[in-house]
């Protein structure tokens, strides 16, 4: 074992994570763990833009911005953190422009703006430009931006280091309220040489992204499977508002790769087999601009009311060959590559099939607006912060808007960086290490790697199928009592099913086939965490959509879902804070 | 009464089979081979229309031997994990279908050359990262910060648009004779990196970085073999780039 001392480890170095140890590097020691390269990060696919009230192209402003992130929350949103990340989104890509990033530039060479999903002008009247961009690589232009500007602060990397616990000095669910519980450090497998080493910290800062394998048709990396979500969730610290998983309505079709909104943004129309622009029946206002659970809905809509196209009548197609082929290469040209080299498809001549692909994790780690993690409704745990996709400030409440996933992880990312390390500073030593600090984990691996050669062990590939495979079916844009309660007999078969599991790797070193493993049991833990919310949510909202409840319910379910692990999962809720914005329905 | 798409665009085609070889070495030896030691293996799959390499490494790691080991993360040629050499040419396994590489014959996969070989597919990165990192590849400005923006017209912002797309996968680097046989030579991805820097008209640090791509390990090293753009996934017109280094430090103007 090797143990490690700074003042904050983050772990995750992906957008969030990069913007935090910027911040934080400057102030206090600071290591950055990644399970990958950091511009191996998912950050790094996200494309169309980062949303900020510029008003550099039209009349714009952050209020407008809260509004509509609030609304298209469908206000499940905590009030006073969009007011904070609309506000400051302003200086976050301010920010990022002054660190290099190559922003599209209107005429007069400020940065460009363009329309997005849900962004309005005047709380609803018409589509606003607000999505500062790059093409369609902005994501990727962030992340390597972030670094370049870590090289230059010379930031302290692990690469391919996978933080797998998560120790805290007490039991955060035994501790009564009130009692100080606080970080101590984080335990890490080196994927090189097999070692496990301790990170001992005064504040660690959790940036570890999504966990979209959960599903199968997804816009998600491999190695998006919820490792900081988990890992916590098992440190016996809740997860909050898991159940609302929002499904991208454009992804390829039968693969689900990600064809940015700022398709539709530049203009792209969604069609059905009629030819039909159907938005305009779901949301006469902004059409193809509504946000993206009423869009992917509407789609899912289409293709059951037997409108689908194709041979199977299973996807609907997104419509560009109206626009100028050279429009398409000056602001879409990675999207429409997708589509040449995955489908064989020209988008300048032939539409593009489509159908929504699992995208973003609304819920996750609990967070006060500092980055601050939560043990309960109120509880913070001491120097332990989260930050971008796997926590919930909650800025995106039940649905997240376009565009506002990388201002997140600026404006949070950025926020926990200096509170993390403030906290360092003031913090005279770091939390006693539990004993034998990484034992859970050393056991763990080498269970795992006794199972080599088990007889009829299961397969990790064949068990992480069926758990996406019921997933897909079952817990997907529609959802009822009966498709939730056999996606939860299935995950309770699964994990059964896991405790058999064998891999096929003994060795030390690039043992990928061990982490697989570890990994699907993150991906389980974690679906067993969605459907247990979404069976307890008897009401639709965002992109949790009900069947059988397809009202939103304000009186019972304006509230986040809290859900505890341990030996028996349990569920609890947290009020909403609303600061001015009173429910209202959501029309588009 | 759930709506998803069942691979709709592949369920349409018949499925093939494909026969992967693979150059496999594990460091620490297996019940047939040495620690160390390097070696062909061939592995025999179905495929769909709609398969990339990386689906058929998948498979196989999947569902027949769990210790081949590869990089991979985003799956659709973004974040640069898994270049690799495919039938003698370096790609990334995600952006090439099986479809596209006459699956009549054997496809040959190797790791990225010229670069330390740690276990089947993956590569020792840190040589790659540590020449980006000598180009001081981030934006360099001097006197006060501004308020607002700094300003930069459409065109001003085209000029060094080509090597913004780079994703540090290096595909290029790894595909240089040069660099194979240099140890000394940065490679093509670093002047990349430099040359999206040095035609920035925000940037100030042209002449530090050219300084060091003046360098005797730097682009004069360069034999115009083209191989790096024929690499790059991402249609970065790598040789033009270098070509453009080349001309400012011939002419002494940007």
């Amino acid at each position: 074992m090797t143990l490690h001392e700074y003042d904050v480890v983050i772990v995750g170095a992906g957008g969030a994570g990069m913007r935090a140890a910027l911040e934080s590097s400057q102030r206090a020691r600071t290591a950055c763990l990644t399970k990958l390269y950091p511009t191996r990060s998912h950050t790094g696919a996200a494309q169309g833009g980062m949303a900020a009230a510029l008003s550099n192209v039209e009349d714009d402003n952050a209020e407008w911005h809260t509004f509509d992130t609030i609304k298209g929350g469908d206000y499940l949103v905590d009030q006073d953190a969009a007011e904070i990340l609309c506000n400051e989104a302003i200086d976050a890509v301010l920010d990022l422009e002054k660190m290099g990033l190559p922003f599209n530039r209107t005429e007069e060479g400020k940065v460009d703006q363009r329309r997005f999903g849900g962004h309005t002008r005047n709380h609803g009247e018409a589509a606003v430009r607000r999505a500062c961009y790059s093409a369609d690589r902005t994501g990727h232009m962030i992340l390597q931006t972030l670094y370049q500007q870590c090289i230059k602060q010379e930031v302290e990397f692990f690469n391919e280091f996978y933080v797998l616990d998560l120790l805290l000095d007490k039991d955060p669910q035994s501790t009564p309220e009130g009692e100080e519980v606080s970080v101590a450090g984080v335990v890490a497998y080196e994927l090189a040489t097999g070692e496990i080493h301790t990170f001992r910290a005064k504040s660690v800062i959790f940036a570890t992204g999504g966990a979209g394998k959960v599903f199968k048709t997804t816009s998600n990396a491999h190695t998006l499977t919820g490792d900081g979500m988990a890992i916590a969730y098992n440190a016996g610290l809740p997860l909050e508002d898991m159940e609302f998983f929002q499904f991208h309505p454009t992804g390829l079709a039968g693969l689900g790769i990600l064809l940015s909104e700022a398709a539709r943004g530049e203009g792209g129309i969604l069609r059905n087999s009629e030819g039909e622009r159907f938005m305009e029946r779901y949301a006469p206002t902004i059409k193809d601009l509504a946000p993206r659970d009423m869009v992917a809905r509407a789609m899912a809509n289409e293709v059951r009311e037997g409108r689908g196209c194709g041979p199977h009548k299973d996807y609907v197609l997104l419509d560009l060959t109206h626009l100028e082929p050279a429009h398409i290469d000056a602001k879409l040209p990675d999207i429409t590559e997708f589509a040449r080299t995955y489908l064989g498809v020209e988008p300048y001549t032939e539409p593009v099939p489509v159908y929504p692909t699992a995208h973003y994790a609304m819920g996750g780690i609990p967070t006060n607006v500092q980055g601050e993690v939560l043990r309960n409704n109120t509880d913070k745990v001491k120097g332990l912060y989260a930050a971008g996709e796997c926590a919930c400030v909650s800025v995106h409440g039940a649905n997240r808007l376009g565009t506002n996933s990388l201002l997140d992880i600026n404006v949070f990312g950025r926020r926990a960086g200096i509170a993390a390390a403030e906290h360092a500073l003031a913090t005279e030593a770091a939390a006693e290490l539990p004993e034998d600090a990484e034992g859970r984990l050393r056991a763990w691996v080498e269970r795992l790697r006794d199972t080599v050669g088990t007889p009829g062990a299961e397969s990790i590939a064949q068990v992480r199928r069926e758990l996406q495979e019921t997933m897909d079916r079952n817990a997907q844009v529609f959802r009822d009592e009966a498709s939730l309660s056999a996606a939860k007999a299935d995950i309770a078969a699964l994990k059964e099913r896991y405790e058999a599991v064998g891999i096929h790797d003994r060795g030390q070193r690039y043992n990928t086939d061990l982490l697989e493993a570890i990994e699907l049991g993150f991906l389980l833990d974690l679906a067993e965490v969605v459907v247990e919310g979404a069976l307890a949510r008897k009401e639709s909202r965002g992109g949790h959509y009900r069947e059988d409840f397809p009202t939103r319910d304000d009186e019972n379910f304006m509230r986040h879902t809290m859900v505890y692990g341990g030996e028996q999962l349990r569920l609890d809720y947290k009020p909403v804070v609303v600061t001015k914005y009173q429910p209202m329905e959501r029309k588009y | 009464m759930t709506a998803t798409a069942e691979a709709p665009a592949a369920g349409e085609v018949a499925s093939f089979e494909v026969t992967l070889r693979i150059r496999r070495m594990n460091p620490e030896g297996t019940s047939e081979h040495g620690a160390g030691e390097e070696y062909w293996e061939e592995h025999t799959i179905q495929a769909h229309a709609t398969d990339r390499v990386l689906d058929a490494l998948h498979k196989i790691k999947w569902d027949i031997d769990g210790s081949l080991a590869f990089r991979r993360s985003c799956a659709h040629g973004v974040c640069g994990s898994d270049a690799m050499r495919i039938n003698a040419r370096n790609r990334l396994a995600c952006k090439t279908l099986l479809k596209d590489l006459n699956p009549a014959k054997p496809i040959m996969v190797e790791p990225i050359k010229g670069l330390p070989v740690e276990k089947d597919l993956i590569v020792d990165m840190e040589p790659f990262f540590a020449s980006y990192r000598e180009i001081m590849p981030f934006l360099m400005t001097s006197g006060p910060t501004p308020e607002r923006e700094r300003l930069q017209t459409p065109e001003e912002r085209q000029r060094f648009d080509d090597t913004t797309k780079c994703i540090l996968c290096a595909a290029c680097t790894t595909s240089c004779p040069v660099f194979w046989t240099d140890g000394q030579y940065f490679g093509p991805q670093a002047i990349v990196g430099a040359h999206r820097f040095i035609f920035d008209s925000r940037d100030e640090g042209q002449w530090d970085r050219l300084e060091i791509l003046n360098d005797k390990a730097g682009v004069w090293k360069c034999r115009t073999a083209f191989n790096c753009t024929e690499a790059c996934p991402r249609g970065i017109e790598v040789t033009k780039a270098i070509s453009e280094v080349k001309k400012v430090l011939n002419t002494g103007e940007i």
